[in-house]
């Protein structure tokens, strides 16, 4: 894992709209805003619709934070539709020892293999399957969210834990069997995902 | 600057006086305003064919039949324009149309 | 004690509109600021303000309703971008023109040819002859300030006030903000109370009457001076609001500007982008400052002529274009307030980001780098450039 340290860290998401990738983007920026962080999270906006590729950036920072422009040299990328890496260069300007976070079903070698032997870091999570697990329908948010945590190690994992559980409380105050199924997705995602 | 009445502002007025966004501190100032100058030609009211149905009334535009407990009375013709509206709607040939001598 | 809070510069208008609370707001959607009456209308749907909100069939009419609104004596706010701006285009004139305050926010984007929702200044750059004042934030914790701002702005000048941001930019981009409790807003915003107003029967007004020849120009000249004195009341209004948030607005910013030989001249969120560009350059030992533009009508050209007096060369950065063929609106006119002083810096324009053209450190790097070149003897050459477009060489 990285230390957490005090330059600004940059991630960039690609998904399809109606997927949540730019609901998971700002997801990260408010667990990183109540880990006492400078957020930024913006979508970069194209077509607005069903199924387009679609991407989103989070800054993050100890420092306030004035750029106001895309991010072009990653820290990380994280892809929340493996079917992106066929149309998109998800690795384009991705910084010599970022992250890869796959949402997939695949094994690492098999994504390694579809982006034509990519040898950098690669944390492959399958979102899908916890999160049937946990909620018991495909809501692959919360775990996209915990693997970016873990994986970059961006933020202090017990303060998120703890700052996601209030966050959980406060949107499904009425559902309580929603906040306990969101916190299952995101303690087995921090339990499961690892980076090679 | 002052909180002028439409009888204050006239052509005389400097920028530094006149009012703010050009509001009048009165309501219906049009009444102050002589249009019936404007007329060619002229209404007269013959009030023995009017049968007071007061057609004539909801149709001038200018406002200029008045209208008193239920009766009209002859044209206000400080702002009567002479548009001949009145003469076209009225059922009853109860108001003539001629050319005014000035 | 200040609420720390995440939001979009959308849902910060909202936010501040919900803490004024204000009479009437008529709006109409579109994007990049429909988000705003979006938010406010959930407020009001939940009770927390008791606001006559009028969904209306056009900004046309949404503008109309602001007017009417504000020559009854209420207090009015709405918000648009882009085509709706230019729709509301002839009753701009007419609030202005009126002397009618009204808080309006822009969430600032491109207009049509071709179509686009990407962010531009054409939308507010275009209105900036109408007589409204205008004020530019760099992110969404000034437009918050701005917008709080902005209402006793506009009802001590009785100027309407546009509240501009960078579409999509900040106004959908979520970062750190610093909010004021609900009755600190409350309290400084007052109670709204006009002097003369239509729905006053005691004192019975006429607004907008016909304004013949003999008297058109009396009214524009009077404009005119509420316009050339309405930096009394912004700057006034800014120390009130200093007092109470501790962060502190003038008509413009000027950025590592004590030694700086070189400059860039911006409005926006770009501003922000362009500090990063400063910074780094000033660890290269580089003498390089920003002045961003907070205030853009009336125009700071006093302010800006101070500001730039002292530099050898500077680039004024314009996110619109306005087809004079020899330059955008900022650096017409920042050429012009300069024009007066016994030494004047180089100056070029840079038309930058229209439609949505991202706008990186590195362009602003590249704009030191053409500002270095001139400081150091380098011929100015054409002074009505572009960043940012891809060039297939000299000019046909």
């Amino acid at each position: 894992m990285i230390n957490m340290s005090d330059k600004t860290v940059e991630i960039r998401w690609h998904g399809r709209g109606g997927q949540g990738a730019k609901t998971a983007c700002l997801l990260l920026a408010e667990a990183a805003f109540f880990s006492g962080k400078y957020v930024q999270g913006f979508p970069e906006y194209g077509p607005e619709r069903m199924g387009a590729p679609i991407t989103a950036y989070n800054r993050i920072s100890d420092h306030e934070l004035t750029v106001h422009s895309n991010i072009y040299t990653p820290d990380h990328v994280v892809v929340v539709d493996e079917t992106l890496l066929h149309t998109v260069d998800v690795l384009k300007g991705l910084k010599e020892g970022g992250i890869l976070i796959i949402n997939s079903k695949k094994s690492a070698a098999e994504i390694r293999e579809m982006l034509g032997g990519y040898d950098g870091k690669l944390c492959v999570v399958d979102a899908e399957r916890i999160s049937t697990e946990t909620l018991g329908r495909n809501f692959p948010n919360t775990p996209m969210l915990a693997a970016v945590v873990k994986a970059s190690g961006v933020l202090d994992i017990t303060r998120f834990t703890n700052d996601m559980r209030k966050s959980f409380g406060h949107k499904f105050r009425t559902k309580p069997e929603v906040i306990e199924g969101n916190m299952k997705a995101l303690q087995q995602t921090l339990d499961e995902v690892t980076v090679e | 600057m002052k909180k002028m009445k439409a009888a204050d502002i006239n052509e005389t007025i400097s920028w530094q006086d006149i009012t703010l966004g050009a509001e009048i501190y009165e309501p219906a100032t049009s009444r102050y305003v002589q249009t019936g100058e404007w007329r060619v030609m002229t209404p007269v009211f013959k009030e023995d064919k009017c049968k007071q149905c007061l057609l004539c009334v909801p149709f001038c535009p200018d406002s200029s039949i008045p209208v008193s407990e239920g009766r009209r009375t002859d044209f206000d013709f400080y702002h009567c324009k002479g548009c001949g509206i009145c003469v076209t709607v009225c059922p009853f040939d109860a108001i003539d149309y001629v050319r005014e001598e000035k | 004690m200040a609420i720390r809070e995440r939001m979009s510069g959308n849902e910060a208008v909202a936010t501040a509109m919900r803490q004024i609370n204000p009479d009437v707001c008529g709006a109409f959607p579109i994007t990049p600021s429909t988000e705003i009456p979006e938010y406010f209308s959930q407020f009001m749907a939940n009770g927390l303000v008791d606001t006559q909100f009028v969904p209306v069939e056009s900004e046309h009419s949404a503008m109309s309703v602001c007017i009417g609104a504000s020559a009854a004596g209420a207090r009015a706010v709405t918000a648009t971008s882009s085509a709706g701006l230019a729709y509301m285009w002839e009753l701009l004139y007419v609030a202005a023109s009126s002397r009618l305050p009204i808080t309006m926010a822009v969430s600032n984007r491109a207009l049509t040819g071709p179509i686009s929702i990407g962010n531009d200044h054409s939308d507010s750059m275009g209105a900036r002859d109408s007589g409204w004042l205008q004020i530019y934030a760099e992110n969404n914790q000034e437009v918050y300030d701005n917008f709080i701002q902005g209402i006793l702005i506009t009802e001590a000048t009785r100027l309407p006030v546009m509240i501009c941001q960078d579409g999509f930019i900040t106004s959908h981009g979520v970062a750190n903000i610093e909010l004021l409790e609900d009755e600190k807003v409350r309290d400084f915003v007052g109670e709204y109370e006009p002097e003369e107003y239509l729905l006053n029967a005691e004192n019975p007004l006429a607004v907008g009457p016909y304004g013949t020849a003999p008297y058109y120009m009396e009214v524009k000249r009077a404009q005119a001076q509420a316009m050339k004195e309405a930096g009394t009341a912004i700057l006034d209004v800014a120390r009130r609001f200093e007092e109470l948030s501790g962060r502190s607005y003038g008509f413009i910013e000027e950025y590592r500007m004590e030694d700086a030989e070189m400059a860039v001249v911006a409005i926006g969120s770009s501003a922000g982008t362009g500090k990063a560009a400063v910074d780094q350059l000033r660890e290269e030992g580089v003498k390089a400052g920003l002045v961003k533009v907070r205030v853009f009508r009336p125009f700071p050209a006093k302010e800006l002529a101070e500001a730039l007096g002292k530099v050898k060369a500077a680039a004024i950065m314009d996110k619109a274009e306005s087809f004079s063929g020899c330059g955008g609106p900022m650096f017409a006119e920042t050429r012009s307030a300069l024009y007066d002083l016994e030494q004047r810096p180089a100056l070029v324009n840079y038309i930058y980001g229209l439609g949505g053209r991202d706008v990186t450190v590195d362009h602003f790097f590249h704009v030191f780098r053409d500002l270095e070149e001139i400081c150091s003897g380098g011929e100015v050459g054409e002074v009505y450039r572009y960043i940012g477009v891809r060039d297939g060489g000299a000019e046909k």
